[in-house]
This record gives C-alpha cells, structure tokens and sequence, in this order.
C-alpha cells in the first residue's frame, strides 16, 4: 500500500557531492521492496513544482526510519542535501517494482553507479534475509573517490570490488573493465547507475548470456503511473517507469 | 449541513470536484491516496478509437510553478477500455467520465457511440483540445466550425451527458463555447493545457521530443480563471472550471467566476491526496461564510 506520509529529519551525513538523510515517522513504514523509490516533496525550493523521486537507501522497520542518498545535481537536490536535522519532509512511498528477488544457488552481483550505488544496499540487505545462501557481492565504480560513500555500510552486506575513472580508489576504468569480470562467477546482474554504465552493463550481460536487470530514472511528474511521461519503449511498446519500472530485465528493454 | 450536489443536465455530482483527464489515470492509481467516493466524478485518460503509442520520451519538462507535457494521448484505444478497464472501474462509487479523442470525426463519433453503451458512464468529456497530436485533437477545437462540426457528429449518437473541453489557445474562448453550446453539448469544461515549449541553452536543443506542449500547473491558473468568468458569461450551459486548480480556495475561485463543478489537474501529482482535500475544503468554506448551498457560489462573483 502506496502512503504519504510527514517524515522528520533525525540524522544527515555530508559528502563531497551528497548527503544522507535518515527520515524517522510515527506511523508504522509501508512494506518496501529493494530498488523501490519514494517522491519527495521539495519545500522552499522554487524550482520544484513537482516531486523528485529518490530511490531507498535502507529501511529499519524497527525504529520507523528509512535512508536516502542523496546527489547534489541541480537546485532540488542541492535543497534537500542542504537540510538539517529537524525538517520536515513529505514523501510518497513506495513506488515502482523493486528488483526481482534472485533464487537459491544465483550468484549475484550488483552494479552500482555514482549514486547508483544507493538503492543496492537496502536490495542487498534484503536478499541476505530472504535467500540467505546468496552473498552478494557489489561492484561500485564512481568518477573518483568522492563519489563512492558509506562503503563501510556496503562491505557489512557483502564482497565490495571497486573502479574509479581516476583511480583514485580500486581498480581505474570503468565498471565493465574490472577484473572480477574474469575471475569470478556470476549469474545474475543488477545494475543502477548513469545511462552509459548500464548500456555497457547490459552489453556485457547479452554477450555472456547473463540475467540481468537494471534501474532506469527517466524524468517523471506523478510517479504513480498516471500522468504517463517517463515512458521506456519496450518490447511491449511505452510503459511507465515510475510503475512498471523503474527496474527492467534487459529482455525488455530496445537498448 | 452545506449541500454540496451539483445537477447537471443528465449527471449528477455529490459534490462539485472532478478530476481532470491525464492526471489521474483510471482513479486506481490513487486509491489508496483517496476515497473516490468522496469525489464529484474522476474524468479517465483520454481514449481514442484505436491504440495509440503516444509520442517518444522525453514528454515532461518542468516549468515555474507547472509542467509542460508532450503524452500525446498514450491509450490501448476504446475497446480495450470497455473489455479489460471498465469491468474493474464501473462500481466506483462516483461518477466515471470518459474524456474521448480522435484525430477525425469518424473516430470520435464510432468511439462515442461505443462509450454510449456503457451503463455505468454517465458522461463523455470530449476532447477537442489536445495540444499534443498532430492531426485533429486540438484542431478541431481552435475553429468555431470544427467544434460545431464534431460536437454535432457526436451530439447525433451520443445520448448523454456531452461535456465539450476546450482549448485556451485561441482568439476569443466565449465564440468557441456558443459554438459547442449550440452544436449540442450539455457543458464545456476549461480549460485544456496552453501551448508553451522549453529549451535547453546547453544544448540548444527543445526539452520535449515534439518541441511544444501543453503548459498546465498552478501558473495557468490566472489565464484559466479568466476564460472561465468570460465563458460562463457567454453560455447558458453549464461551465466545468479547470487549470492550476491545487486548493480549496482556487475551486471557490472558479465556482464564483462561474463554473457549476471543478477538475484537479496537475496538483494529483504534487499531492496525491487533493483532489479530497479540495472537496472537504469547499465545505468548510461554506460552513465559514454561512453558505447553504454550494450552488449559491457558483457565478457569485461581485464585480
């Protein structure tokens, strides 16, 4: 059940280039899948009429609180890193499908991108508990070292391999280019980040025959399937993002 | 007790808030945002006679206080609706309208009739006005002798509640809607989104795939406001107000510019929740200024 609810601003960490906030509420949380996203509402920034969807870090269903990582793109997001503990913030969650729950004896590997990286470790978490013989394992690229935050959070879930462009940290390249490609078994590939990564991403799934699924954000305005402008054209024509998305299986997908 | 019913020629409203075509789906994306029984009526996505895949992405760009947007009328067409739709939609505990598009009149009339059948729509909200798709749509709607032509056409096989919508994007509004009124429509519901475009400097390229697209949001509301006194004043048929409307204040606005009911637009988006709100909202205003009836506010305005 999709709920709007006032959340509160508990705790917030900066980075170079983002912020996480923690939003604590009273009431207790939705039942949330991983990959799923919330809309926030943007309060006091005049260049958000509409909401920004912001996929879910983590979830503590336990103290109410779910996690967002947050990138400082343009005004909105600039507004929401800029808050501080105490606001008020009014979400709309969740929303979309979530990521497709890997089976016993998959071996799974989630790629993350810039802040692509952030909806991976809640769907991590989650798979630890559902299908606990599959340890996951991340592979995290960003343009250099500031991009890739709270790696400590990630190694706590599973294996984290790491590239940066610059080579500031891990391996230098890009994601396609680590060596785990060659070196460990996988079956099964999730995959968020900027548009090029996953493109390569989904490359490299179709070339070694690998399931794969990705995480698209296309621009969207009601983010509950109904104003139908963040369409993808698929194999089944436009559908939306924000509801028959934003995660795909690259079967689907005309890229 | 304020009674809020609103009686239009065949179509009654248990209270005056609809909400508008595009921004609501088929009402069960937002049932568990609102009771949709506490809604007037929910006007469903524009259907046309056949499928229609809409225009490519990129269909949205944001603007001061509104949005832009390029759909371009995105549907399964019309015998999708009446299969798979409305089975799940027609025990709605509010009144269900159809916005109903074509790109001529052959394809608005055989999609009309169609819809006719349909015990539990009691109205069909004609669009006419649709800024985003190349033939028809908003041609029709920009001429008074189209709009005579295909509310006529449709007046003939269609008989129920006929709401003609109508385009802002023409020299004087009031000429239109005579021309609806006299062609057979039982209301006009204004307005449709104003024809606007974006760009990107960095890129020096248009925002939208099809270059323009209809402008909606808080920021039309003004220019809506204004077509609605003028219309109102111009026809004996009832007006339906619509354009920027996000509170319970602006509705008053517009019943006292004249419109007999209301749509909520782009403001589903910001707060799934409003359309609701707005209904509970208009009551209290009542009870606030000693209003017995909504219907007393409708054309209040004083001047």
């Amino acid at each position: 059940m999709k709920k709007i609810i006032d959340f509160e601003v508990i705790e917030k960490r900066s980075f170079p280039r983002a912020a996480l906030l923690r939003l604590h509420c009273a009431q207790p949380l939705p039942a949330i899948r991983g990959g799923q996203f919330v809309q926030v509402r943007v309060d006091g920034c005049d260049k958000a009429y509409l909401r920004r969807p912001i996929s879910i870090h983590d979830v503590d269903y336990a103290n109410n609180t779910i996690d967002l990582l947050i990138q400082e793109k343009h005004e909105a997001t600039k507004k929401l890193c800029s808050l501080p503990e105490g606001s008020k913030l009014n979400v709309v969650l969740p929303l979309g499908n979530g990521f497709t729950m890997p089976e016993k004896g998959d071996n799974v590997l989630l790629v993350g991108g810039g802040i692509g990286i952030a909806p991976l470790l809640y769907f991590a978490k989650t798979i630890c508990q559902d299908v606990p013989t599959c340890a996951p394992t991340f592979l995290l690229g960003g343009r250099s070292k500031d991009d890739l935050m709270l790696l400590d959070r990630f190694r706590e879930v599973g294996e984290v391999a790491i590239t940066t462009n610059d080579g500031s940290l891990g391996e230098a390249g890009f994601v396609t280019q680590h060596s785990l490609w060659n070196t460990k078994k996988i079956n099964k590939i999730y995959a968020c980040g900027p548009m090029p990564m996953m493109k390569a991403v989904a490359k490299l799934a179709r070339e070694r025959g690998l399931w794969c699924e990705v995480s698209l954000e296309n621009q969207m305005a009601c983010g509950i399937g109904a104003c139908l402008c963040c369409v993808e054209n698929t194999t089944e024509g436009n559908v939306c993002v924000c509801k028959e998305g934003p995660v795909f299986n690259i079967e689907r997908l005309l890229w | 007790m304020v009674k809020t019913e609103i009686k239009l020629k065949g179509l009654t409203l248990k209270n005056p808030v609809m909400t508008a075509s595009g921004t609501f789906g088929y009402g069960e994306e937002y049932a568990d945002f609102v009771d949709l029984s506490e809604l007037g009526g929910i006007i469903v996505k524009g259907t046309t006679l056949h499928h229609r895949e809409g225009n490519p992405y990129p269909r949205m760009a944001e603007t001061p206080m509104g949005m832009l947007n390029c759909v371009g009328l995105q549907n399964k067409g019309v015998d999708y609706f009446i299969e798979t739709i409305y089975p799940r939609i027609k025990n709605y505990k509010t009144n269900v309208l159809v916005n109903v598009s074509g790109s001529n009149i052959d394809d608005y009339v055989t999609a009309a009739a169609k819809i006719d059948a349909l015990e539990n729509i009691p109205a069909i909200e004609l669009n006419v006005s649709c800024p985003n798709v190349k033939q028809g749509g908003m041609a029709f709607g920009v001429t008074c002798s189209g709009i005579e032509q295909v509310t006529k056409a449709v007046r003939e096989v269609y008989h129920k509640h006929l709401m003609v919508k109508l385009s802002p994007n023409v020299t004087n509004i009031a000429e239109i809607a005579l021309a609806a009124e006299a062609a057979g429509a039982d209301s006009v519901s204004l307005i449709n989104t104003l024809l606007g475009m974006a760009i990107d400097a960095e890129t020096r390229k248009p925002v939208l795939s099809m270059v323009t697209g209809g402008l909606s949001g808080a920021c039309v509301k003004p220019v809506a406001l204004r077509m609605v006194w003028q219309v109102s004043r111009a026809v004996k048929i009832p007006v339906i107000g619509l354009g920027g409307i996000s509170s319970a204040t602006d509705a008053i606005e517009f019943l006292l510019a004249g419109a007999s009911a209301i749509e909520i637009g782009t403001a589903n988006f910001i707060d799934p929740a409003i359309s609701a709100k707005v209904a509970k909202g208009i009551v209290e205003y009542c009870e606030k200024h000693g209003v017995a009836d909504v219907n007393e506010l409708v054309g209040g305005l004083q001047c």
